[in-house]
């Protein structure tokens, strides 16, 4: 009934959103110094204030503010965010191109650690003085206090120099030959280290939510009704707590995409892994603003659209949710 | 005259709240520790420069020479400078970012979230509104675009780090707000003709203190943790040392030198260690009540 007029709400209120991005990225070029004129002219090898002048009018660069920000924004709604001078490239292709490789990286990492914390969560819930609360506790505390690009680079050591495991860079040996299944244990293999470093700091905070969560739920009265009915451990744990368990975890994880971004920055930058972090980086070094806020203004979608999809799944999946507003 | 001496044992005092928290704080052992070593890290950061005045910058071995020997204790890194100096004088800059922008943070975090808290209405939609905003902007990635565009002086690189954290400060001082404004105390000093400033900053704020100063301590750890990102990805004021950067110049090296990495990098996860368990020992300390669970 009302879940329609909600979405539309929210969509409407993200696009709202997208659009204040957008203004911030535009006023950001606008107040960097150095502008396209600058840079053309500096990739010919200097230019004087003729031609410059010249460039800055067929940019559209003379108008008044607001005339090129209605015209930014209007590109960016076909999509075009700009040309790459360094790359010489559209902006866009250049992010869909390296976009798959983050993707595989971020979901791998958060899906990863979301298992792995959520089990570790009910078993030390299950038993509160067992040896899987002080991993708990360790983890948590590493994951919170050691930068990732260090704890990327410990593994790197240890696991790529030391007992060659895994390769050192990269995402794909370009002599492999071999059928799909060869390509695919060949991106495996070299997204094992990204993808535990990223995970390693979503672990700490999913394995101790979900032990706080858990045993929240397992002092709750309907799971005493479920043990009086005579179900087994098992099934009370699985089956009834869990669900309600794994609600608030679910949704911080749905509030991370922005952080597990940032991190995807450096684990990329530690193993070179050929996504938008890397490029992130490139372009930063070479000065290639388009580049840049074309980058920032994609994350930030990715963000809210990724808050959006989490929002309506707990919604439909959760009835608790939501019910004003 | 004298007066006749009161039995104090038998009848409990109201102590300060100040001497109540640090006795709480007493029986966390990991917190105290953390506190001691933080007190080393900072006198290191301070006076450590003049008692090892090794230039950081100055070549004064080979590259490369492993720690203990040839005389230096964290050995040299690729460019024979002394690790060890490095590591010095690198905790100054960490340490001074890590205060300066969580500093910010707080201050821009608390008046948003105590005007939300506050006013509610339209002030409140609007402040979560532009809360909301800086919390979708990838952090790191935003702030890494300021420094490259403006330039990676010490301020800029505090600024950019402050701009994208305060969200966290904000949205807890303004729960606690919501939560106290709704108090009697809070009543009836309005009704006693208190203006809106004191009843915010002398009323509310003292009382909404606790867990602020909590989310403060831990802001400290995660600015530290986010200049060593900054400068790991060489954006950096490259007149200064600082640890991340020592790991993000050094890192082409690490099949011949792995301990010029590992050694900062011990040195980052140390301090925010400390940090966060002194952060868990306020949090015990100053909210009494969570102890229970």
């Amino acid at each position: 009934m009302g879940i329609l007029r909600t979405i539309t709400i929210r969509v409407l209120y993200a696009a709202a959103l997208l659009f204040a991005v957008l203004v911030l990225n535009f006023s950001l070029m606008h107040l960097a110094p150095g502008d396209v004129a600058d840079t053309i002219s500096q990739s010919m090898g200097g230019a004087d204030q003729e031609i410059l002048d010249e460039i800055r009018v067929s940019y559209g660069l003379d108008q008044p503010f607001i005339v090129q920000l209605g015209k930014y924004i209007a590109n960016v709604a076909q999509f075009d965010l700009g040309y790459s001078f360094f790359y010489n490239q559209p902006v866009s292709r250049l992010i869909l191109e390296r976009l798959p490789a983050t993707l595989l990286l971020v979901i791998t990492a958060q899906i990863a650690a979301l298992l792995i914390g959520v089990v570790l969560g009910v078993i030390s819930a299950r038993k509160p003085k067992g040896i899987s609360n002080y991993v708990v506790t360790f983890l948590a505390l590493f994951g919170y206090s050691a930068p990732v690009f260090w704890t990327g680079i410990l593994l790197l050591i240890t696991f790529s120099l030391n007992v060659h495991w895994f390769p050192v860079a990269g995402m794909r040996d370009v002599t492999i030959e071999g059928g799909f299944w060869t390509h695919f244990a060949d991106v495996a293999r070299h997204l094992v280290l990204p993808a535990v470093t990223l995970g390693s700091i979503f672990l700490a905070l999913y394995s101790r939510l979900s032990r706080a969560s858990m045993m929240e739920v397992l002092g709750s009265d309907y799971i005493r009704t479920a043990k009086a009915k005579g179900l087994s451990d098992h099934q009370v744990v699985y089956k009834h707590a869990l669900k309600n368990a794994l609600s608030p975890v679910i949704t911080l994880a749905g509030l991370q995409f922005s952080a597990v971004l940032s991190g995807a920055v450096l684990v990329e930058a530690v193993f070179s892994w050929p996504g938008l972090g890397t490029l992130a980086f490139q372009s930063i070094i070479a000065r290639d603003t388009p580049t840049i806020l074309g980058i920032l203004f994609f994350s930030a979608l990715v963000v809210i659209v990724g808050n959006l999809l989490t929002d309506l799944a707990l919604r439909l999946v959760d009835p608790r949710v939501g019910g004003r507003k | 005259m004298t007066r006749p001496e009161v039995q104090e044992e038998d009848t409990p005092q109201a102590q300060h709240p100040v001497i109540e928290s640090w006795a709480m704080f007493r029986k966390n052992t990991a917190a105290v520790a953390a506190l001691a070593l933080l007190i080393l890290i900072t006198f290191g950061a301070i006076f450590g420069p003049t008692l090892y005045p090794t230039d950081p910058f100055e070549m004064v071995w080979a590259p490369f020479s492993p720690p203990g020997e040839e005389g230096f204790l964290l050995g040299t890194d690729y460019l024979g400078r002394d690790l060890l100096a490095m590591i010095i004088n690198g905790a100054k800059v960490s340490l001074m970012i890590g205060l300066s922008a969580a500093l910010m943070t707080v201050m821009i975090g608390v008046t948003v979230g105590a005007l939300a808290g506050f006013y509610r209405g339209i002030v409140e939609e609007i402040l979560m509104r532009i809360t909301e905003f800086f919390q979708v902007l990838p952090t790191l990635l935003f702030s890494m675009v300021l420094v490259a565009l403006f330039g990676a002086s010490l301020p800029m690189i505090t600024f950019a780090i402050g701009i994208v954290s305060w969200t966290a400060v904000a949205r807890i001082t303004r729960s606690e707000f919501l939560r106290i404004r709704e108090l009697e105390y809070v009543t009836a000093s309005r009704a006693s003709g208190a203006s809106n400033m004191k009843l915010m900053f002398r009323v509310i704020l003292p009382n909404a203190l606790p867990p602020i100063i909590v989310q403060s301590a831990l802001m400290v750890g995660s600015a530290i943790l986010f200049e060593a990102g900054l400068s790991f990805l060489g954006l950096t004021d490259p007149n200064v040392v600082s640890w991340g950067q020592i790991i993000g110049s050094n890192r082409q090296y690490i099949l011949d030198a792995g301990y010029t990495v590992t050694i900062p990098g011990v040195a980052i996860f140390v301090t925010v260690l400390a940090i966060s368990l002194v952060g868990d020992g306020l949090n015990d300390a100053l909210n009494p009540k969570l102890r229970q669970r």
